[in-house]
């Protein structure tokens, strides 16, 4: 009875591994269950749609792609573990992951040691890449949202901005000082620098003071918790001028507790499914088609890009060699992604258009893009 | 009887030692979770001394593993890399660092203890529960030690052999302190906390020192974690992190150091079997899928031992030395 099931086994065993001469395994890690599975589900959805057009249009290199996909429960310690077991039992040729970036930067190092190229779809944090010459991203880094906006305010003729930061995250700071950079390099005026900190509800000081100085936008880079209670606020003291912002306002809750109190304000994102760009609506149609009509959002667009842009590394590369493919990434130029025009730069961050959006209607409308 | 076990632990560590030697040749995957289930051994030994021999109920064991991984990894960044390289001086200052990791983390129990260990069962539980939540926090906002973005660049020092050593400590040193004449106070304080009192036991003493141990076994699992990951962050020591660790007891079965060491090395393993039993092609579609819904199953697998086995896996094998104890 043992014998015939051990001799299945092992024949199994040599079936997979002739079929595996036919595909290239990618990998991907990311947080399918836990804290911050919405994120997880939804790039790994992109993940693999993207993958399964690859094949449909023939594959790579004469080969399918084939992804295995682990879950990391959102879990620090996880991805690890995850990242070695790819590489070292499943033989990835690359790795895709993950959106946090506290995942990422445990990942990384494992990925660099191997030489095994790693993708991070959506880590903002700067860090990320710093790990080594094999670690790369496809999205914008923190700052950079800070250039854009400044760019934005200054095509809408604003001369006279203040700025709103949250002093407890690293994430405003960085946001506020490239605006503020941006916006004085070009002749604008930064009219009043006011603080606040993650968690305070009463903003009326710092906005009252604001409002004194009479500008004609605020750049508030802040988190959505905090910002609806700013939108709210201003409103009351009767500040009628825009409020400028970054990702991070985007929250289910930003307008259930502003109501439309933001109406005409605008944030920075790194997509819109109602841009009517056409890779976007035909991504849009395809996403909603393969997963019951679900709107994809911007982690959706980075996971598509991720892999598209891997899979033309490797035909790019010619080789699953991790160093070549490596090379061939870093040469990434004017990508044509979901998520706009992706370039690579030396360090491994992606330059490429931001998309604005604004507030109205109970709900966010796309404006522009802005191109870096 | 101790000539046995020192006997006995000496050519425990020499075996690992030994093996340390063919560690390299295994798969890095494995040698993750063989790292892990030496982690975990330290782990739910030192809060087994808690929970299980004293009685009492620490939620807090992930809290105190932090100040460990925290303190070492600091240890190692700023004194670990000017004091040239050569595997006798890194390994110098790892195991330097680990032990400074351990008496970091014994020194919070001992703050955290002294003023809680008064208090008994849900209250103790909800205020071992806080200090988690506060030392996540602490560190959270700390900037020298990376804060919210998480502190890496140690080196991989953590090995088979001083993960498996320290494990072979972990348990000699509980299970001595147990079978010990002295130890008899915690099993005294565990049965009857008033008429331990009545009998002359300072029962506050014996609950601070348990804790203090815990504590300090946590820091040094702590330290060997930092060091093998190479990134920590405030969140992989959170709640859930800490009710892991107490599963893992009262799945071995409360007070039973053996019980314990197969349920940790099961709970360890059982979640990235179940991740390979999904990838198995010659399996039916159905039990695949099953399988892939593997934190399910691994609850469920929770809730059928604890209603099949109250008593934990190995509860009832030394119920018998146990019962002679008492």
């Amino acid at each position: 009875m043992k014998r015939p099931l051990l001799l299945s086994t092992a024949l199994a065993l040599l079936a997979t591994a002739a079929l595996a001469q036919d595909e290239i395994k990618i990998g991907e890690f990311a947080s399918l269950t836990g804290g911050s599975a919405s994120f997880g589900q939804s790039s790994h959805k992109g993940t693999a749609l993207a993958i399964e057009e690859i094949n449909a249009a023939g594959g790579v290199l004469g080969k399918k792609l084939k992804l295995i996909a682990e879950d990391d429960q959102s879990q620090a310690g996880q991805p690890a573990t995850i990242v070695r077991k790819l590489i070292s039992q499943d033989k990835v040729v690359a790795v895709l992951g993950e959106v946090a970036s506290s995942k990422s930067l445990e990942a990384a190092p494992i990925c660099q040691q191997n030489k095994i190229p790693m993708i991070s779809p959506a880590s903002t944090n700067p860090k990320v890449t710093e790990v080594g010459d094999y670690v790369f991203r496809i999205c914008f880094i923190d700052p950079f949202q800070g250039t854009v906006m400044a760019k934005f305010a200054q095509s809408k003729g604003w001369k006279k901005v203040a700025v709103l930061t949250d002093v407890k995250q690293d994430y405003s700071v960085g946001l506020a000082e490239f605006f503020v950079k941006g916006f004085t390099a070009t002749g604008g005026e930064i009219v009043k620098d006011q603080k606040y900190s993650t968690g305070d509800k009463d903003f009326k000081a710092q906005l009252t003071s604001i409002k004194a100085a009479k500008p004609d936008a605020i750049f508030v880079p802040g988190y959505y918790g905090e910002v609806s209670l700013i939108g709210k606020q201003a409103k009351l003291l009767g500040i009628k001028v825009p409020l400028l912002g970054g990702d991070g306002w985007v929250g289910d809750s930003l307008l259930k507790v502003a109501g439309n109190s933001l109406d005409g304000s605008f944030f920075s994102c790194h997509f819109s499914a109602d841009d009517k760009a056409e890779a976007v609506q035909n991504f849009v149609k395809k996403y909603k088609a393969k997963y019951n009509g679900e709107t994809p959002d911007d982690m959706a667009a980075l996971g598509y890009d991720s892999a598209v842009i891997l899979a033309e590394a490797i035909k790019k590369a010619g080789t699953t060699d991790g160093e070549k493919l490596r090379d061939a990434l870093a040469a990434t130029k004017a990508h044509p992604g979901i998520t706009g025009s992706i370039t690579l730069d030396e360090k491994r961050n992606a330059t490429k258009p931001a998309v604005i959006l604004g507030i109205g209607g109970g709900g966010f409308q796309f404006v522009q893009t802005v191109a870096p | 009887m101790f000539e046995r076990s020192k006997i006995l632990l000496v050519a425990t560590l020499l075996t690992f030692a030994g093996l340390s030697h063919f560690a390299g040749g295994i798969s890095p995957y494995y040698f993750d979770i063989l790292i892990g289930i030496g982690i975990n051994i330290i782990l739910a030994v030192g809060l087994n001394l808690v929970n299980g021999y004293t009685g009492q109920f620490s939620l807090g064991h992930a809290g105190f593993m932090a100040v460990g991984a925290y303190a070492s990894s600091w240890l190692t960044l700023k004194y670990g890399y000017s004091m040239g390289s050569g595997t006798l001086n890194t390994t110098t200052v790892f195991v330097l660092a680990l032990l400074g990791g351990g008496l970091g983390a014994a020194l919070a129990g001992l703050i955290v203890g002294v003023p809680s260990l008064r208090l008994k069962g849900d209250y103790l539980a909800i205020v071992t529960l806080g200090v988690n939540e506060i030392s996540k926090g602490v560190l959270q906002k700390a900037e020298p030690l990376g804060a919210q973005r998480g502190l890496g660049g140690m080196e991989q020092h953590t090995n088979f052999f001083w993960t498996f050593a320290f494990a072979a400590i972990t348990i000699y040193v509980v299970l001595n302190l147990v079978g010990s004449t002295y130890g008899r106070g915690f099993l005294a304080v565990r049965d009857d906390e008033i008429a331990a009192e009545a009998m002359g036991i300072n029962t506050t003493k014996y609950k601070v020192l348990a804790f203090v141990l815990a504590a300090f076994f946590a820091g040094i699992a702590g330290g060997l974690y930092a060091h093998f990951k190479q990134f920590i962050h405030p969140e992989g020591f959170n709640f859930l992190r800490s009710v892991d660790i107490v599963v893992m007891v009262i799945l071995g079965g409360m007070g039973n150091t053996a019980g314990v060491v197969v349920a940790a090395t099961l709970l360890t393993i059982l979640p990235e079997f179940l991740r390979a039993v999904s990838r198995y092609e010659w399996l039916p579609e159905w039990l695949r899928h099953v399988a892939e819904n593997r934190m399910i199953l691994y609850s469920l697998l929770l809730i059928v031992l604890m209603l099949t086995r109250p008593q934990g896996l190995f509860g009832n094998f030394t119920g018998k030395r146990n019962s002679k104890l008492q």
